[in-house]
């Protein structure tokens, strides 16, 4: 039975709108299908139900925005369907795309940010240690319980919006205490440090948390201090799809995990795992789905998944040195990112490389990539996982330094060395 | 007509069908939304359309966009006559809850453990009522 208090009764029974009395039936209906006994106030949100999956969305959304509806906390928006900056980049046929483009307004109107983002942590939105939120996307659902040590459960299309419309959302899973102890340990100590330096680490390690976790709390031990968001994104977006991570410390490094007495809350771990480089070698293979290993005939590349920072675009322009890329090379990234490019003066750079700019949106959820599909080269350890079921192109893993030389040569170029 | 087992109900209604049974399946990804028909070459019936069917799941997995593709199912008309599964999955409820605040006909969710769906074969006409009770035809 869930006890809603004075406030939430009276939003439930219409107080500030049809909207906002819909939004609070909800939360409150999964909150008793999830066993909560209360629900829990919330003070952001970060919205996935913005990209269309069908007609039902567009017309959910917008009988929200008929019932006179407008987000109560400050709300973010995920990737849409379409890139509304760049018209001709998703090939959508006239009726998806005029639904996806109502469903994008539909979200505008109900008073969410444009950002348009699958990063919403690098547009603006931190919300600080200890805040309850509601987001959906799985990686920003990682980045925001993990490193920045906000409260959140997985929140789903529709539960996401109205969770912010009611500004409650139900308390179980990540909101409560004792559900963020670790209670498993892994070990990076045995680790070649020339590994752990290189940023295609980061991706292949959450790949391999991912594959491991299961629902269990991990805590990672061995890592430098200092990591970088960029590094913990692609940690965060890699563990997030290749498993259901919501949540995992490192000792050090992330809020709250100063040491590991505190991760466990005191309690031995229930399991200590030794990474080896054998591990690691086995996860990065497995984000490949293409056998054919160095003879493999690159198509297209693609990045940006969770879309890219300025710094990654700065590093990406500085391994090409000035040269074109010969394949088709697609960069995905957020509104947040390009006002920044331009503001530096480096758009123009990012244009001669021959780099076609995605925003918005992303590659691997609306039709942009070449038709008639082939071999994608990526960085990402998300759209390794998404890349073949999604628009059916195999896919090879490399690192930026891969992509770079990969880009500017016209074939595959894959430093191995990292992993022997 | 004997009671097989009795289901604990997430999402209130009753249903008559013929089961098809999952081992496991994410709606998102798993099912074609716009036909309903099912996508996951790795999965049991794959190609088959769920209308009409009761869908025993032993274990969903939880796609945080399943919500969607259930929404979708049932504002076009080719959702499954009902759902069980080995769990509690309140993804595929939201969609359920969602469809009645649009006005949109709904189906009945149930969650039956994993291991009681061995008492259920694949294809057997089924009926659940509001109960929870199901029994064999």
């Amino acid at each position: 039975m869930v006890q809603l208090t004075v406030e939430e009764q009276a939003r439930r029974d219409g107080r500030d709108g049809p909207a906002a009395a819909l939004a609070m039936r909800v939360v409150t209906e999964a909150a008793r299908m999830l066993g909560a006994e209360r629900l829990v106030a919330i003070e952001s949100a970060h919205i996935d139900g913005c990209l269309y999956h069908g007609d039902s969305g567009t017309l959910f959304a917008e009988q929200l925005v008929a019932g006179h509806g407008r987000v109560r906390v400050p709300t973010t928006l995920n990737v849409g369907a379409l890139d509304l900056l760049h018209a001709d980049r998703a090939r959508l046929a006239p009726h998806p795309a005029t639904m996806a483009r109502r469903l994008m307004q539909a979200y505008l109107d109900l008073d969410c940010r444009p950002t348009w983002t699958c990063a919403p942590y690098q547009a603006g939105h931190r919300p600080s240690v200890g805040t309850h939120v509601a987001w959906g996307e799985s990686n920003a659902v990682a980045f925001c319980n993990s490193v920045l040590g906000a409260r959140s459960e997985r929140y789903g299309d529709y539960l996401d919006i109205c969770a912010a419309l009611a500004a409650r959302a139900p308390d179980i899973g990540l909101h409560r205490d004792a559900n963020r102890c670790a209670t498993v340990l892994v070990d990076c100590s045995g680790l070649d440090p020339r590994l752990v330096a290189e940023d295609a680490f980061y991706p292949v390690l959450g790949a391999w948390l991912g594959a491991t976790a299961g629902s269990r709390i991990v805590a990672i031990d061995g890592l430098p201090a200092g990591l970088s968001d960029d590094r913990l994104k692609a940690l965060c977006a890699a563990a997030a799809s290749t498993g259901a991570v919501g949540l995992f410390h490192i000792i050090g490094v992330t809020p709250e995990a100063p040491d590991v007495a505190t991760a466990f809350a005191g309690v031995p771990p229930a399991q200590t795992i030794r990474l080896t480089g054998a591990l690691l070698r086995a996860a990065r293979d497995r984000l490949s789905t293409t056998t054919r290993g160095q003879d493999a005939v690159i198509d297209a590349i693609a990045i940006g998944s969770p879309h890219l920072s300025v710094d990654e675009f700065q590093r990406l322009l500085g391994l090409l040195r000035g040269r074109k890329s010969r394949l088709p090379f697609y960069a995905c990234t957020g509104r947040h990112t390009l006002d920044r490019l331009q503001a530096l003066d480096l758009m123009d750079a990012v244009t001669a490389a021959n780099i076609t700019v995605v925003a918005d949106t992303c590659v691997v959820v609306t039709p942009i990539l070449p038709a008639g599909g082939g071999v994608l080269l990526t960085n990402s350890g998300k759209f390794a996982h998404y890349t073949r079921p999604n628009t059916g192109y195999d896919v090879v893993y490399g690192s930026l330094s891969d992509v770079a030389e990969t880009a500017a040569t016209g074939r595959l170029v894959r430093d191995e060395a990292l992993w022997q | 007509m004997s009671v097989v087992a009795r289901a604990e109900v997430v999402q209130p209604g009753a249903a008559r069908g013929r089961a098809l049974k999952i081992a496991t399946l994410s709606f998102w990804g798993g099912v074609d939304a716009p036909s309903g028909r099912l996508l996951d070459p790795a999965v049991a019936h794959c190609g088959e359309a769920l209308a009409g069917r009761i869908l025993l799941v032993a274990e969903p997995r939880g796609s945080s966009s399943s919500s969607a593709v259930m929404l979708e199912l049932l504002h076009n008309g080719h959702a499954p006559a009902a759902v069980v599964l080995g769990r509690v999955d309140a993804i595929l409820g939201l969609g359920i809850v969602v469809a009645r605040e649009m006005g949109w006909p709904t189906i009945p969710l149930y969650a039956l453990p994993a291991d009681e769906h061995d008492r259920i074969a694949d294809g057997t006409e089924l009926d659940i009522d509001e109960s929870g009770a199901i029994r064999v035809l």
